[in-house]
């Protein structure tokens, strides 16, 4: 295969990644979201697959095993789970309409590529266009976790988020180090962990698992 | 070597104590830890003092003149926090707050933090103190939630949910950081070496750099407690338990702070522009005017020291901003001054906290006739942060005051107000706290006082004399951040 068709599918991967950005935004269902996650993902992994082909950068294929074993199967297994144990089945209620959130997603992505801009003129890497993307999954990921009152849906933004980063690594620089990417995995499994243990002692503690209680700590009160 | 064991030891005894677990002898297996890597820390200290900086384990690890005082003075204050919390942590097992798991957890995540806060001063590599920084978040974010009451649990949510989100733009700043580097450095893991970056930060493309620090600075600047990624700051540190309330604001913002400045030093290097020193310049001005002004509306009396956290953080990072060799100096006596003052301030806090069983300011009286040692360190721990002299952060404060008035004029009037409104703000509440009767709910305990005398003494000390070679340390650490 050639350069240009594998930079291609390069390309069509990061678009699947910032599709799978959008349908979490406009996605409701807890359920639907973690599946969505996991698509998003796969896509990254495959991407992160190809680089390392393109670019003969071995580490890469381990990262992409990474990714998959990681953000396919393992956190999208422990969120199903506690979505089963925690009996979460509400659609979940946003701050804005799913509309205004798309446009504001938008607008997102457009703010991305306009602040990229001068790191995709500098690379020369044929994955450098893809940059933008990353900064936009990174983006949404957050606006998700500001629109969102659910402690489950803010937990995948921030994952969401976390694919958004490490997609910007592999398409700025060809990935971080092995031992960066490494300690980052490490800590989103930790991560992970805690935010298991966090679902249980809020659902304990307030009877469900909406965020929208939790505001005694206020400085007008 | 020392330098190893320095680090590892904290971790094993993380490991062990996670072993342990609620056994008599747990709390001073913790103090024994901790006095371990305080003596690592202090040889360390001696050897980076001799022979000047030293690299280790395949420039994985790094320490100078800037890391090791930070590293000493992170040791110091956690060695202290274990016997101080050795006796409230007891307590608040007998008044039936925590559990024996809950201890077990405690104690094993207190030195997995020490090891992580270590970790970020000593590592070499940056992306390795963005993954050391993260790792300190999560080893306390279920310590803030200890308590498990509805509050608690709100504020670790909160801290979990926006450092994490903070840290995450640090981590595309460290990105872009890298695909700077690796266009002069090549690629690999020596491109993220510190080491390597200082020596060519002339040549790391600028636009690119300024980019990278606005990311840099809205990650690590919430971890700092900038206004206005302050949000989660007061919630965390007032509703944990009171040991991990000393050592959050004590070091972990300090910590944030530093893995700022070094990456401050790399920006300058490459615009040679004032350009990240304006950015921390006014987040800096409005840390302290914000801060400051919420200082009088708190009624929550670890709330309030929080903010008072902030405030001071905010004149850290002021000064560095401004940079210059008086300034720089300033900032990096005010972050020893502050850490020890405040980590004292929460220990006498804790105690009066423990006395009324309430954190609210308005049921706290009486602590001259109560206990006069904890009335009186606590008026004069308020005395020595809010500036006043003979206390050392009436020094650092000076001196940062003074290159202002130098340097930017303008400015001085922002940070005179700020001082002058948080002095009135915590001294008119404490004031109100130490005088008047001992309420009826109020049960005298004994104080652990060897931690808090040793603090204000050494707060009180360094004002009047400081030794020769923490001066040099100081200018060494100056010339460094030049």
């Amino acid at each position: 295969m050639n350069l240009q068709v594998l930079a291609q599918i390069n390309s069509f991967l990061a678009a699947l990644v910032l599709l799978t950005a959008f349908a979490m935004l406009s996605q409701r269902k807890i359920n639907s979201l973690v599946i969505l996650f996991a698509w998003q993902g796969l896509f990254l992994s495959i991407n992160t697959a190809v680089t390392g082909f393109v670019a003969a950068k071995h580490h890469l294929y381990i990262s992409s095993l990474l990714t998959l074993s990681l953000k396919v199967i393992l956190l999208p297994y422990i969120l199903h789970v506690l979505v089963v144990r925690l009996k979460i089945r509400k659609e979940m209620e946003t701050i804005m309409n799913i509309p205004a959130t798309m446009l504001i997603g938008i607008a997102l992505v457009i703010f991305s590529y306009h602040l990229t801009a001068p790191v995709r003129e500098m690379s020369t890497l044929i994955t450098r266009s893809t940059l933008a993307v990353a900064l936009a999954t990174v983006m949404i990921g957050l606006l998700m976790m500001i629109t969102r009152k659910h402690a489950v849906t803010q937990i995948i933004g921030f994952l969401a988020m976390e694919n958004g980063l490490f997609f910007a690594a592999t398409s700025a620089t060809y990935g971080m180090p092995l031992v960066v990417e490494l300690g980052v995995a490490l800590d989103v499994l930790i991560a992970a962990f805690i935010f298991g243990i966090f679902f249980f002692q809020i659902s304990t503690t307030f009877d469900s698992l909406s965020v929208e209680q939790m505001e005694s700590l206020r400085e007008d009160n | 070597m020392i330098l190893l064991v320095m680090i590892i030891t904290p971790f094993v005894a993380a490991i062990i104590l996670a072993f342990i677990g609620d056994r008599r002898f747990a709390p001073e297996a913790n103090i024994f830890g901790s006095c371990l890597t305080f003596t690592a820390s202090v040889a360390l200290a001696m050897e980076v003092y001799k022979y000047g900086p030293i690299l280790a384990a395949e420039k994985f690890f790094f320490v100078d003149a800037f890391s090791v005082y930070l590293a000493v003075l992170t040791s110091f204050v956690s060695m202290t926090t274990a016997v101080f919390s050795r006796r409230y942590m007891q307590r608040e097992r007998e008044h039936g707050r925590v559990g024996p798991a809950r201890m077990r957890f405690y104690h094993a995540m207190f030195q997995m933090f020490i090891f992580a806060m270590l970790l970020c001063l000593l590592s070499n590599n940056i992306g390795v103190l963005w993954i050391a920084m993260e790792l300190a978040t999560l080893s306390t974010v279920l310590l803030v939630s200890l308590y498990r009451t509805p509050n608690a649990i709100e504020a670790a949510w909160k801290y979990f949910i926006l450092c994490g989100v903070g840290i995450a733009q640090a981590l595309f700043g460290t990105v872009l950081l890298y695909f700077a580097a690796e266009k002069v450095i090549g690629e690999g893991g020596e491109a993220l070496l510190w080491t390597n970056l200082i020596e060519v930060s002339g040549m790391l493309e600028p636009t690119i750099l300024s980019l990278a620090f606005v990311f840099l600075v809205v990650g690590y600047g919430t971890k700092v407690g900038l206004v206005p990624l302050h949000n989660w700051l007061p919630d965390a540190h007032s509703e944990g338990p009171t040991p991990i309330s000393a050592v959050l604001s004590g070091l972990l913002l300090n910590i944030a702070l530093y893995a700022l400045v070094r990456c401050k030093v790399l920006v300058d290097g490459s615009t040679h522009t004032h350009y990240a020193g304006n950015i921390m310049m006014g987040f800096g001005i409005v840390s302290i005017l914000v801060a400051s002004f919420s200082i009088l509306r708190q009624k929550d009396i670890k709330r309030m020291f929080s903010y008072s956290s902030i405030e001071h953080m905010g004149i850290a990072t002021f000064a560095f901003g401004l940079g210059g060799p008086i300034a720089t100096f300033g900032g990096l006596l005010h972050m020893l001054m502050h850490s020890l003052a405040k980590s004292s301030i929460f220990f006498t806090v804790g105690h009066a906290c423990q006395m009324h069983r309430t954190q609210e300011i308005a049921r706290i009286k009486g602590l001259f006739k109560g206990d006069p040692f904890v009335g009186w360190t606590l008026i004069l721990g308020a005395m020595a942060i809010a500036g006043l002299p003979p206390f050392g952060i009436f020094t650092s404060e000076f001196l940062i005051l003074t290159a202002t008035i130098k340097d930017v004029p303008l400015l001085a009037p922002f940070i005179l107000i700020g001082l002058a409104v948080a002095f009135a703000g915590l001294l008119r509440k404490v004031q109100y706290m130490v005088s008047g009767d001992v309420p009826s709910y109020c049960k005298p305990l004994e104080a652990a006082r060897a931690p808090v005398i040793l603090h204000m003494a050494l707060v009180l000390v360094l004002a009047f004399y400081m030794p020769d070679f923490l001066n040099k340390w100081f200018q060494t650490a100056v010339e460094l951040l030049k």
